[in-house]
C-alpha cells in the first residue's frame, strides 16, 4: 500500500518538474520578444507621423520617410502572393490528388521539402540568373516578387498538401460515390475543406517573404530610391498600366538595413520606426488571412 | 420474362485486387424492387462484391474485374472497361459504413447529388431536397434547420441524411455497406424501417454483418465465404432451411 503511494508521489513530482520547466520555456520566449516589441516601440514611436510615411529617403534623417520602401514592399508582396499562392495550391493537390504514389512523387516530395530549408540568398541567386539575366525582367519588382515566391513556394505546396492529406477518405468516396467527376471532388470538396490549412501556409510563407532581405538585395533592389514606381491606374485609357512591375523599388527591410548601418543615431531610430511599420504591416496581413480563414470556419465545420 | 423482374445480375464475376483474388465466379441475381442481403463473416468479400456495382474499385490502382455484372433493362455490362465509372455511378448510389456527410448544411449534402446532374434551379433542388429527405424520414426532424451543419445531427440522423443524399439521385439500385455498423440500437431499427420502405422504389443491395438484420430487412440473401458465393437463395429459405452446411454453421454462430 504504502509502497504505492510512494510510487505514485514520484511519479507526480515528475510531471510537477515537466510542468514547471514547460511553463518556464514558455515564457522564455514571450519575455523576449515582449522586450524585443517593447524596445522597439519605445526608440521608433515618437518618429512615427503621417509624414514619415509620406517622405522620399533623405540624407537628412528628421526629413527621410519610408514611403518609396512600403508602397515597394506592398507591390512585391502582392506579385509574390499572385505568383506563389496558385502555383503552390495547384502543385499541391496534383500530387495529392492527381499523382500516382511511385518513386518519382516520392522524390519530388523528398525535393520539395528540402528546398523549404535552402538559404533564401540561394533562391535571389537563382532569381537573379533566371529573371533578370535569362528573362530580361530587369531588376524590377517583378523579378524581387518572383524572386519571394519561389521562396514561398515550397512552404504553400507542403501546407496545401498536409491540408488535403487531412480529409477522410471517405468524404472523397461519397463526393465519387453521387457522380461526382475528380474536378468536381476538387472544388467542391478538398478545396474548401482544405482552405484553413492552406491559408496557414500562405500566412507563414508571406511573414517569411516580407521581412526577407538577401534574395531582394542579390536580385538588385536599390537601397536609396526618390520616386515610386508607375502607377498601376490612371486617369487616361485604358485605365490601369502593369509597367509598375518593371520599375526599381526598394522594401522595407532593406531600408531599415540602410539606416542601421548609418553611423547617425537618428537614422537608428527611423529604422525602429520602419521596424513598427514593417511589424504592422505583417500583422494587417496576418490579421486579413485569419479573418479569411475564420470566415471559411464558419461555413464549414469539421 | 426473367429480365422483367430482375434490376441486376452478376455473371462469373471475378475481382482482383493486384494479384489477391478477392471474388471467384460470383453469380448472383438482383431482384428489381427487393432487398438482396450479403452476408458472410469479415474478409469474404461481401464488400467487395457491392463496391462492384458503383465501380468504386476504379478509384484505386491495381483492380481488376473480370465477368459481369449485367444491368437490366438496359442490358449494360457494369463493369465494361468501355462504360463510364461516372455513368454508372449516376444511376447506382451507395450508402457507406459510417455516415459521411460533407461538412456542409444539411441542404447543400442533399443537393449535392441533382447539382452534379447539372440542375441549377433552385425550386427544383428544393423539391428534390424536400422529397429525398421525407423519403430517408429526416424531414419532420430537419425541416426548420436545413442551412444549419450536418454534423450538427446525431449519428443515426446522420445516416438517414447520407440516404437522402443518395436518395436525391434518383438512383435504380441503391447499396447498404453496413449502414448500421456504426449505429445504436435505436437508430439501427429506424434505418432498418426505413429499408424496408425504400424497396417500393429502387432496388436495393446491403452488406451487413448482422444476420438478424439480413433476416428482418431482405427478400433475398447471398452467403458469401473466402471470396466464394456459398449460397444464395430467399431469405426465409436461407435463415430457416439453407441447402449449404456451412450457411447452415454460419446463421447459427458456429463460427464467423
Amino acid at each position: 500500500m504504502t509502497d504505492i503511494k510512494k510510487r505514485i508521489a514520484i511519479s507526480k513530482f515528475w510531471n510537477n518538474s515537466f510542468w514547471v520547466a514547460g511553463l518556464l520555456s514558455t515564457f522564455a520566449g514571450l519575455v523576449l520578444l515582449f522586450a524585443l516589441f517593447t524596445d522597439l516601440f519605445l526608440d521608433g514611436a515618437p518618429r512615427i507621423s503621417y509624414k514619415f510615411f509620406t517622405s522620399f529617403p533623405s540624407r537628412f534623417p528628421e526629413e527621410a520617410g519610408i514611403l518609396s520602401a512600403w508602397i515597394g514592399t506592398t507591390l512585391v508582396m502582392l506579385v509574390t502572393a499572385m505568383a506563389a499562392i496558385p502555383l503552390g495550391i495547384a502543385a499541391g493537390i496534383y500530387l495529392e490528388e492527381y499523382a500516382r504514389k511511385n518513386w518519382i512523387t516520392n522524390i519530388i516530395e523528398i525535393n520539395i521539402t528540402n528546398l523549404a530549408g535552402v538559404p533564401s540568398i540561394i533562391y535571389g541567386l537563382l532569381a537573379l540568373g533566371l529573371f533578370v539575366y535569362f528573362f530580361e525582367f530587369g531588376e524590377s519588382i517583378l523579378t524581387g516578387g518572383l524572386a519571394l515566391a519561389l521562396l514561398i513556394l515550397p512552404m504553400v505546396i507542403m501546407a496545401t498538401r498536409e491540408a488535403i492529406r487531412a480529409i477522410p477518405n471517405s468524404i472523397r468516396e461519397a463526393s465519387f460515390a453521387l457522380g461526382a467527376t475528380k474536378w468536381q471532388t476538387i472544388k467542391d470538396h478538398i478545396i474548401p475543406y482544405s482552405t484553413g490549412g492552406i491559408l496557414t501556409g500562405i500566412i507563414i510563407g508571406l511573414s517569411r517573404a516580407i521581412g526577407e532581405t538577401a534574395p531582394i538585395i542579390t536580385v538588385g533592389a536599390l537601397t536609396f530610391i526618390a520616386f515610386l514606381p508607375t502607377s498601376p491606374v490612371s486617369a487616361e485609357f485604358p485605365f490601369v498600366s502593369f509597367k509598375w512591375l518593371f520599375d526599381p523599388f526598394t522594401v522595407m527591410p532593406i531600408q531599415m538595413f540602410n539606416w542601421v548601418s548609418r553611423p547617425q543615431k537618428e537614422f537608428h531610430i527611423n529604422a525602429a520606426a520602419a521596424g513598427i511599420e514593417l511589424l504592422a504591416m505583417t500583422l494587417l496581413m496576418i490579421g486579413i488571412a485569419i479573418y479569411i480563414r475564420y470566415n471559411f470556419r464558419k461555413k464549414i465545420k469539421w | 420474362m426473367v429480365e422483367q423482374t430482375l434490376k441486376a445480375e452478376a455473371k462469373n464475376l471475378n475481382f482482383y485486387y493486384g494479384d489477391v483474388h478477392a471474388l471467384k465466379n460470383i453469380n448472383i441475381p438482383i431482384k428489381r424492387r427487393k432487398v438482396t442481403a450479403l452476408i458472410g463473416p469479415s474478409g469474404c468479400g461481401k464488400t467487395t462484391f457491392l463496391r462492384c456495382f458503383n465501380r468504386m474499385h476504379d478509384l484505386y490502382p491495381h483492380n481488376r474485374y473480370e465477368g459481369e455484372i449485367t444491368l437490366y433493362p438496359d442490358n449494360v455490362n457494369i463493369i465494361s472497361r468501355d462504360v463510364d465509372p461516372i455513368e454508372i455511378r449516376m444511376w447506382i448510389s451507395m450508402v457507406f459504413q459510417k455516415p459521411n456527410p460533407f461538412p456542409k448544411s444539411i441542404y447543400e449534402n442533399v443537393a449535392y447529388g441533382p447539382r452534379v446532374r447539372g440542375i441549377k434551379k433552385k425550386q427544383i433542388i428544393d423539391e428534390r431536397v424536400e422529397k429525398s429527405l421525407r423519403g430517408a424520414a429526416l424531414w419532420d426532424e430537419v425541416k426548420d434547420r436545413l442551412h444549419n451543419l450536418a454534423f450538427d445531427l446525431s449519428g443515426g440522423q446522420q445516416q438517414r441524411l447520407c440516404i437522402a443524399r443518395s436518395l436525391a439521385t434518383e438512383p435504380r439500385i441503391l447499396l447498404f455497406d453496413e449502414p448500421t455498423s456504426a449505429l445504436d440500437p435505436t437508430a439501427t431499427s429506424k434505418i432498418e424501417e426505413l429499408i424496408v420502405e425504400l424497396k417500393n422504389e429502387v432496388t436495393i443491395l446491403i452488406v451487413t454483418h448482422n444476420m438478424q438484420q439480413a433476416a428482418r430487412v431482405s427478400d433475398d440473401t447471398a452467403f458469401m465465404y473466402l471470396g466464394e458465393l456459398v449460397e444464395f437463395d430467399r431469405t426465409d429459405k436461407i435463415f430457416t432451411n439453407p441447402s449449404n452446411g456451412l450457411t447452415e454453421e454460419y446463421i447459427t454462430g458456429r463460427f464467423g
